[in-house]
Formats: C-alpha cells, sequence, structure tokens
C-alpha cells in the first residue's frame, strides 16, 4: 500500500502490547484520517484537472484504497481473527464476482465511454 | 459461554417464578408450561417444532394447491379453474411449497438439532430465533392473506417482470407476495447470521469442525448461501415494490428498462436458493444412511467439501434459467458449462452414499427407505439436469412440463423425502414416540408410487410440447399414440391423488403414534446412532445435557459404545447406549444458565406485517408499524438476554447476579 | 455476517444503476446535474464521522465514559449533516427536472442513495440510543462491544458511500 500506511504501523510497534489488541491511538487514527481526507482530496481533482487515460485508473484505485484502509484499520479488520479477514473479503469477492457477472451479460463493460 | 448462579435443582421448579418488570409496565413472562410457554419461547426445541409444525401446515396447503392444478388438468378443456385463478394457483403453488414449507422445515430441523449435535444448549442469539420463526410465521399468513383480498399473486412464483408490473397485473396480489417474501428474508437472515455463529462459536470442546456431524455441516453451508442470496431477491423485490407503488420505472420497457434486469436479479438469488432448499436434506441422509447400514459415512470430508463446492459454484450457473432469453452464445456458453460443471460435486456425494450403503449390514426402516429412495429419485431428477445443461436441447426443453419433472424429481425425490426421512429418524428423539413403523411403509411406498406417477410422466409431456402454465389443453392438441397427452395427464393427476394418500397416512401415523396407548414409550437409543444428539433424554432436558460432552471423534456416540480393534478391524460394543448415558451425567452441571423468555420478539415479528399492510392499503398504517418496530427494538435492546435472579424464588437465595457475555442483538 | 449480506445488497442497488445509468429518456444526464464540489464536501464530512466514530469506540474501550459519549454525539451530528446535505441535493434535484419516475436514471439514482441515507439514519438513531441508554445506565453486558458494534455498522456505511461517490458521481462527470 502507500507509505503513509506502512509509516503509522511503525508507529504501532512502538506503542507496546496494549495497541495491538486494541488497535492504534487516537492521534494514529487522526493521522490515517488525514491520509483519507487527501485521497479523496485527489479523487475530487479528477473533476477539475484532466488525468486522461489515467483517470478511471486512478479513481478505482483511490476508491480501493480507501475501502480497505477504513476497513482494515477503523473497522479493527486488521488485528482481528484472520477467520474475519477470509469472510468479509470472501463474501465481498463473491458479491463483486456476481454483480460484475451480471453487468457483463448485458454486455456492460463493451460499451463506449 | 455464560456464567450463572443458579443450582439446578430449581431449572425444573420455573412455575413458581416471580416475573421481573420490563420498563416498569409489562411483566417478563416466565411461565414454562401451557401456551404462553410456546408465545413467548425462545427455547431452540419449541421454536424447532413450531417452524416445522408451521412449514407442514403450509405443505398441505401448497399440497392442495397442486390437487387442484391437477384436477384442472386431467381432462381436456377442465373447467375447474378460469385462467386467472390458475395462474394465481401455480403461483402460490410454488411460492408456498419454496419459501413456506421446505425453507422453515429445514430451519426447523436445523433449530432443533445443530445444537445438539454440536454439543450446545441453545443458539447463539435465541431470542432472534424466536424473532425469525414468529417473522416467517407472520410473513407467510400475510401472503396467504392474498387469497381474502383481491386474488393471490399470478405472476409464477419467479414473477418476471415488466410482467409483474402494475400495468400488467393490477390486483394486489403480487404486492403481498412482494412484502410477505420480504418478511420472511428478514427472518431467514437473522437465522443465518444465529446459526453460523452458533456452529463457529459454540461447538463442544474437542468437536472440531470436521468432527461436526454432516447434517450441521450441510445446514453451515446453507447459512451462508442464505446470507448472501437473500439480500438480492430483497433488491429485487424492493425494485418491484417501488415501481408497483412509487411509479419507479425499473422495469418499465417504454422508459429505457431492460427487462432482463429481473430475471438476472431473481435467478441470482434463485440458483443458490435450490441449493437451499436441498442442501439440508442431503444432510439428512447423510446422517441417516449411516446408522442403518452399521458403517460409517463413506468418504466424510469428500462429502464437506463437495457441499461446500455446490454452495460455492452455485453462484455462477444462474444464467441457465434464462438459456431462451437472449442472452447471446457467450454468455449461453459460459453459463452451460459452469451447469455441467456443478454436476460433479454432486455425483461424488452421490458416490458416497452409494459407497456407505455397500457392503454394510442394511436395516431397511422407514428413515431408511425414504433415505435410499432419496438417491434413486434425486438422481434421475440430476439426470434430466444434466439435460438441460446443454443449452441447444434446453431450447426445447424450457418452459415445458420436462422442466417440471426435473425440478419435481430433485425437490420431491429430494427435499421432500430426504425431509420425511429425518422425520422418522428423529421423531423419537424429539418426542420420545417412535412413529409407526408399518405405517410409515405405506406412507413412503404410496408417496414413492404417488410421486412417479405424477412426475416421471412429464417428461413425456414436456418433450412433446406441453407448455407450462397453461390452464387448459384440448383433444385437438393431445396427440395419439403411446404420447397421447391426455392419458399422461390423466396419469398425473391420479398419480397426485395417490401422492396426497400417503402424506395423509403420515398424518394418520403422527396422530396414531400419539393418541394411541399402546405404543410405548421409545428407548434410550431405539437406532443405535452415531451422533450426539442421540446423547440426551427424549425429548432432551431444556438445558440439553447436564454435563457438555468432551468430543474426541466423529461419530462421538458411536465411538463410546464400540470399539474397534485394528488387528481384526472388528468392531466390538463396549458400553450400552445406558451405560454412556450414566458415565456422562455422573457428575452433572452445578449451574446451568439458559437465555429466558421474553414478548419482543413476537411483538417485532409483528410490527413487520403492518408496515407491510400499510404499504399496500393505508400509508398512516406504515408510520405507525414503523414506530412500533422502532419501540420493540428499543425494548428488547434494553432487555438483558437472562432475567436477573430476583426474577426466581429458588429454593435457596441466589449468589448474586450473573455476568452475560451475550450481545446485544445488534449484528 | 450481516454486513457481508448488505455487501451483496448494495451490489445489486449499485449493479441495477450502473446498467441504468445512460438511461434517460427525460430529464436530465447525470453529469449535467450532479454538483461535485457540493457532493464532494458531504462526503468528507462523512469520511470525518468515521474518524469520530473509531475515537468514540477507543474512547469506550478506556471506560473514558465522557469522551465517548461527546464523539458519539459528534459522529452523529456529522452523520446528520450528511443526511441533510442529501436531503437538499436530492431538492435541488428535483427543482431541477430529476424525479423519481423522470427518468431509469433517476428511478436507479435515488433508490440508491437513498437506501444508502436511511442506511446512515437507522445508525445515527443507533448511535444516539447508544448515548441514551449511556446515560440511563441501561446497556447491558460489556458496554465497549455494544459501541465496537455500532461502530463497524457505521464504517460499513461510510464504504459504501466511498464506492457510491467514486462509481456515481465521479466516473461520470
Amino acid at each position: 500500500m502507500s507509505t503513509a500506511t506502512e509509516h503509522s504501523e511503525q508507529t504501532e510497534h512502538t506503542d507496546g502490547h496494549e495497541a495491538e489488541h486494541h488497535g492504534l491511538s487516537d492521534k494514529q487514527y487522526i493521522y490515517i484520517a488525514l491520509i483519507l481526507a487527501a485521497l479523496t482530496a485527489i479523487e475530487v481533482s479528477t473533476y477539475y484537472v484532466d488525468f486522461g487515460p489515467f483517470f478511471m485508473p486512478t479513481l478505482l484505485i483511490l476508491m480501493v484504497v480507501k475501502f480497505v484502509t477504513v476497513v482494515s484499520y477503523f473497522m479493527h479488520l486488521k488485528f482481528d481473527n484472520k477467520l474475519f479477514t477470509y469472510l468479509f473479503y470472501s463474501g465481498l469477492l463473491l458479491a463483486i464476482s456476481v454483480y460484475c457477472g451480471f453487468l457483463a451479460t448485458f454486455k456492460f463493460f463493451l460499451q463506449k465511454g | 459461554m455464560a456464567i450463572i448462579e443458579r443450582s439446578i435443582t430449581s431449572t425444573e421448579v420455573f412455575s413458581v417464578a416471580t416475573p421481573s418488570t420490563s420498563l416498569g409496565a409489562l411483566k417478563r413472562p416466565v411461565a414454562s408450561t401451557g401456551w404462553k410457554s410456546w408465545l413467548f419461547t425462545v427455547d431452540h426445541k419449541k421454536l424447532g417444532i413450531m417452524y416445522s409444525a408451521a412449514a407442514l401446515f403450509f405443505f398441505i396447503v401448497g399440497g392442495l394447491e397442486a390437487v387442484l392444478i391437477r384436477l384442472q388438468l386431467a381432462a381436456p378443456n377442465g373447467k375447474i379453474l378460469n385462467a386467472d385463478l390458475y395462474n394465481q394457483m401455480f403461483t402460490m403453488h410454488a411460492t408456498t411449497m419454496v419459501f413456506l414449507f421446505v425453507m422453515p422445515m429445514a430451519a426447523g430441523l436445523a433449530n432443533y438439532f445443530i445444537p445438539l449435535q454440536i454439543g450446545a444448549r441453545d443458539v447463539a442469539f435465541p431470542r432472534i430465533n424466536a424473532f425469525s420463526f414468529w417473522a416467517f410465521l407472520f410473513g407467510g399468513i400475510f401472503l396467504n392473506l392474498s387469497w381474502f383480498l383481491g386474488g393471490a399473486a399470478d405472476g409464477g412464483w419467479f414473477m418476471y417482470a415488466p410482467n409483474s408490473g402494475p400495468i400488467f397485473s393490477p390486483s394486489h396480489g403480487i404486492d403481498f407476495w412482494a412484502l410477505g417474501l420480504q418478511i420472511t428474508g428478514i427472518a431467514s437472515l437473522a437465522g443465518a447470521v444465529n446459526l453460523i455463529t452458533t456452529v463457529l462459536n459454540m461447538r463442544a470442546p474437542g468437536m472440531s469442525l470436521m468432527r461436526m456431524p454432516i447434517f450441521t455441516w450441510m445446514q453451515l453451508v446453507v447459512q451462508f448461501l442464505l446470507l448472501f442470496a437473500v439480500p438480492v431477491i430483497t433488491v429485487a423485490l424492493f425494485l418491484l415494490s417501488f415501481q408497483r407503488n412509487f411509479g419507479a420505472t425499473f422495469f418499465d420497457v417504454s422508459a429505457g428498462a431492460d427487462p432482463l434486469l429481473w430475471q438476472h436479479l431473481f435467478w441470482i438469488f434463485g440458483h443458490p436458493e435450490v441449493y437451499i432448499l436441498i442442501l439440508p436434506s442431503f444432510g439428512v441422509i447423510s446422517e441417516v444412511l449411516p446408522v442403518f447400514s452399521r458403517k460409517p459415512l463413506f468418504g466424510y470430508p469428500f462429502v464437506v467439501f463437495s457441499g461446500a463446492a455446490i454452495g460455492f459454484v452455485g453462484w455462477g450457473v444462474w444464467a441457465h434459467h434464462m438459456f431462451a432469453s437472449g442472452l447471446g452464445p457467450v454468455s449461453v456458453a459460459v453459463f452451460s458449462i459452469s451447469t455441467m460443471a456443478i454436476a460433479v460435486p454432486t455425483g461424488v456425494k452421490i458416490v458416497n452414499w452409494t459407497m456407505t450403503i455397500w457392503g454394510g449390514k442394511l436395516e431397511f426402516t422407514v428413515a431408511m427407505k425414504f433415505a435410499v429412495g432419496l438417491i434413486v429419485l434425486f438422481t434421475i431428477g440430476g439426470l434430466s439436469g444434466v439435460t438441460h445443461s446443454v443449452a441447444p436441447s434446453d431450447t426445447q426443453q424450457t418452459d415445458t412440463y420436462y422442466i417440471v419433472a426435473h425440478f419435481h424429481y430433485v425437490l420431491f425425490g429430494g427435499a421432500v423425502l430426504g425431509i420425511f426421512s429425518g422425520f422418522y429418524y428423529w421423531w423419537p428423539k424429539v418426542f420420545g414416540k417412535m412413529l409407526n413403523e408399518k405405517l410409515g411403509s405405506w406412507n413412503f411406498w404410496f408417496m414413492v408410487i404417488g410421486m412417479n406417477l405424477t412426475f416421471g410422466p412429464m417428461h413425456i409431456l414436456g418433450l412433446q410440447g406441453q407448455p407450462r402454465r397453461m390452464y387448459v389443453w384440448t383433444e385437438a392438441r393431445a396427440g395419439e399414440g403411446f404420447f397421447n397427452l391426455g392419458m399422461w395427464n390423466m396419469v398425473a393427476s391420479i398419480g397426485s391423488f395417490i401422492l396426497g394418500i400417503g402424506v395423509l397416512m403420515f398424518l394418520v401415523n403422527i396422530v396414531y403414534t400419539h393418541k394411541s396407548k399402546k405404543i410405548a414409550i421409545s428407548p434410550l437409543d431405539p437406532w443405535d446412532a452415531r451422533t450426539l444428539e442421540w446423547m440426551t433424554d427424549s425429548p432432551p432436558k431444556e438445558h440439553n445435557f447436564d454435563v457438555i460432552p468432551q468430543v474426541s471423534h466423529l461419530d462421538e456416540f458411536f465411538h463410546r459404545k464400540y470399539e474397534t480393534d485394528s488387528s481384526t478391524h472388528s468392531v466390538k460394543q463396549v458400553h450400552s447406549a445406558e451405560e454412556v448415558m450414566a458415565e456422562l451425567n455422573a457428575h452433572p452441571d452445578e449451574h446451568i444458565h439458559m437465555p429466558s423468555r421474553s414478548y419482543w420478539p413476537i411483538l417485532l415479528a409483528l410490527s413487520l406485517p403492518v408496515i407491510a399492510y400499510g404499504l399496500i392499503y393505508n400509508r398512516m398504517l406504515m408510520a405507525v408499524g414503523a414506530a412500533m418496530t422502532l419501540l420493540t427494538m428499543f425494548g428488547w435492546s434494553m432487555e438483558p438476554s437472562t432475567s436477573p435472579d430476583d426474577d426466581f424464588d429458588p429454593p435457596a437465595p441466589g449468589e448474586g447476579g450473573g455476568h452475560t457475555k451475550e450481545l446485544s442483538p445488534l449484528g | 455476517m450481516f454486513l457481508g449480506s448488505e455487501c451483496l445488497l448494495f451490489g445489486g442497488l449499485i449493479s441495477t444503476y450502473m446498467l441504468y445509468k445512460g438511461r434517460v429518456n427525460a430529464g436530465p444526464q447525470p453529469d449535467q446535474i450532479f454538483d461535485i464540489p457540493f457532493t464532494s464536501v458531504s462526503s468528507f464530512v462523512l469520511l470525518m464521522s468515521s474518524l469520530t466514530m473509531v475515537l468514540a469506540v477507543s474512547a469506550a474501550q478506556r471506560k473514558d465514559e465522557r469522551n465517548m459519549n461527546l464523539w458519539l454525539v459528534i459522529t452523529a451530528l456529522l452523520g446528520a449533516t450528511f443526511v441533510g446535505g442529501q436531503v437538499y441535493e436530492f431538492t435541488a434535484f428535483y427543482r431541477e427536472g430529476l424525479g423519481f419516475t423522470t427518468s431509469l436514471f433517476g428511478s436507479s439514482f435515488y433508490t440508491l442513495t437513498g437506501f444508502h441515507g436511511v442506511h446512515v439514519s437507522v445508525g445515527i438513531i443507533m448511535l444516539m440510543a447508544l448515548v441514551g441508554m449511556n446515560r440511563n445506565k441501561r446497556i447491558p453486558g460489556d458496554r465497549a462491544e455494544v459501541v465496537e458494534l455500532v461502530g463497524l455498522y457505521w464504517h460499513f456505511v461510510d464504504i459504501v458511500w466511498i464506492i457510491i461517490f467514486t462509481l456515481v458521481y465521479l466516473i461520470p462527470s
């Protein structure tokens, strides 16, 4: 992921054992929120700035990064039993696959622009 | 689980309880006998019985609807049902059978037996469990109210839009249908969360996932399927309701809508749904076959994984219901292949069951007959299913009686026979008496012969071109000789009567078993069974187990009774069932904690049809219903899952409040 | 698990929208009617509410009642701001000619964002209920766990919006 989240992982280790069970400190949460805000700003800028061919990929990647960040840190998934991670992402993957298949039968991905 | 401080001797003496107050107003229910004990129960066993009884009632309703259809089609130019009524009849027959019989029956069996099979004392969220049952019951009643309020739904159980939209289906029937299913959908979702949590968290010590009985495993897969499939039909039903009630244009072709949208959404739900219907019965016979073959289930890991595979691959085949809808060759080819693929795990199961029976010391009790019947009849249905997967041949078969034949063989021959096998197998556990074997035999043969006479000819009817959902047929189109459709329609109708008599025999059997003074209480272990649910009384005590058993094998009960000599591979009985029970209960747990009764679940469930009724007739009522929902949810969340000790008057003073770890039912 | 099934629910609504967003027989097109700056602010508000939610959970785990209540109330307020923004947006669109029944785009847009808005509102009710029950000392069991559960729901509602904002608003524009 981005260097920003790696940084917060380092600070997490220095917090000691209580942090590892209950997650991060308040300061780290604020830090993550600022990152999310910055990512949102980039997203919004696509409205104003012409990204050319990078438009779609940028937005989609940013969307995924924000999604995973909130889920892993705010929803604590990163620190929970691995089983929950499997459960959540498998449900998500199923939903995405099924609905993309559904849209594919409507030739959605072959449309122009 | 949680800790309580109440000695075991007082658990049997609930009648001296003093109810506490909730919100200072109504007292919390504490009755342990009588109708109130059923209305406010949170006990998984009572709920299981209620689920099954309600489902059986709807089975009869659906069966009568079917008989009416067959009466109409027995002769040419039938006059029994006009076209409109006929449409309602086949729609409601299917809806009732699928949503109000098979699904709740499976839920009833799951509710009763999953906690017993995993060595737990109840499910994870007992009040949500009660809510699920009442929501199902009220949803089912709501759905059927339409018969009396202007006509039932008439768009087919798959309710294709735009035909089901306001222009082509102006009566309220479909609104009742959509809203009723939303309510039962909520019940299923809540139940799924409940049972998954129960299985993952509350197994007895030593019971790893791969030591669980297959019935529990199959039900676990089913709950996951429900969890993910119900929201999809929820979306579809919302879109339909918005179109019908608020003028949205989702299925309005003149606004540019795509009629396939409904079909896709429905079948993305619909295909996992049919696996939801069949897997519980697969689980039941995976229990029954080993017991009556005196052999363990062949290939336990294969049966588990094929069940999971069916659940998983089942998501990728939905458009095989839409081969003739103009999807285009690429989509059709993809789904054709995936449909062929799903035959594989099912075949694996059939092989495993057959190998279980092979070389066993077979005892053809009625439960065993039904189980073997399932293997044979489901396979027939499965074979016709394979012919559907070949898209070119499906183009001829679709919307004909050939398809009707297929799904009745798999549903009746599969799901229903499995359920009946479960009835005869587990009746002594639930009620303490065994159903009469002789009557059961008659029950079985009438059902099987009736079923084959009814649905067998439909293969011919279908291939000769008789379409589905046609309310009448004429002599002119009936053909001649062996393929005279008239003759086969008559045979099918006669078959349906024979089938009906078979079901009647089952009911007679129930009455006879319970009314007759001659039938003895069943012994502790009537079938010499293998799994944990048999290590309890019949019927089980309210807290199920005096001591939670320590599990060290798959088929734990079997291993406590028998020892295998590894050199000669012979099996020797070392303990009788009575001895095993005595040893287990030698030191009963001192303090057993059971969740308390509550009236919030039934009240919350009641608020849902109020909202639904309001949507159709009187929008003010919706607000009333919504307020009721909100208030009951609040009341519920403020009530502890177990009432404090000062609720009851124990013989000795309690040792202070227990600390419960039950989460409030938020998710 | 419930949230997993909600993924399927919103997936269905999003897919329906994706299918229908181009079908505008009457009324305005997506790129004509969306006000990206306004919606961006709304999105930012909701995102920050996730932060305040997590601070509330953290306070609950520390048994810091005052701060927990504080952050819960702020989260609810931010959520209410978001919903208010949605209501404003809907009325503005309606006045510009996009009604629920105007076109398929209209129907699917309002349904998708409407469902999301309802989920946010339910979340707000739950948050206020937590504060209220806390005041009356009525929360049974482990307080931190209950707050955490509501938090999970709240974050889910936020991430659904992350997806909606990108797919519905940003991409067509």
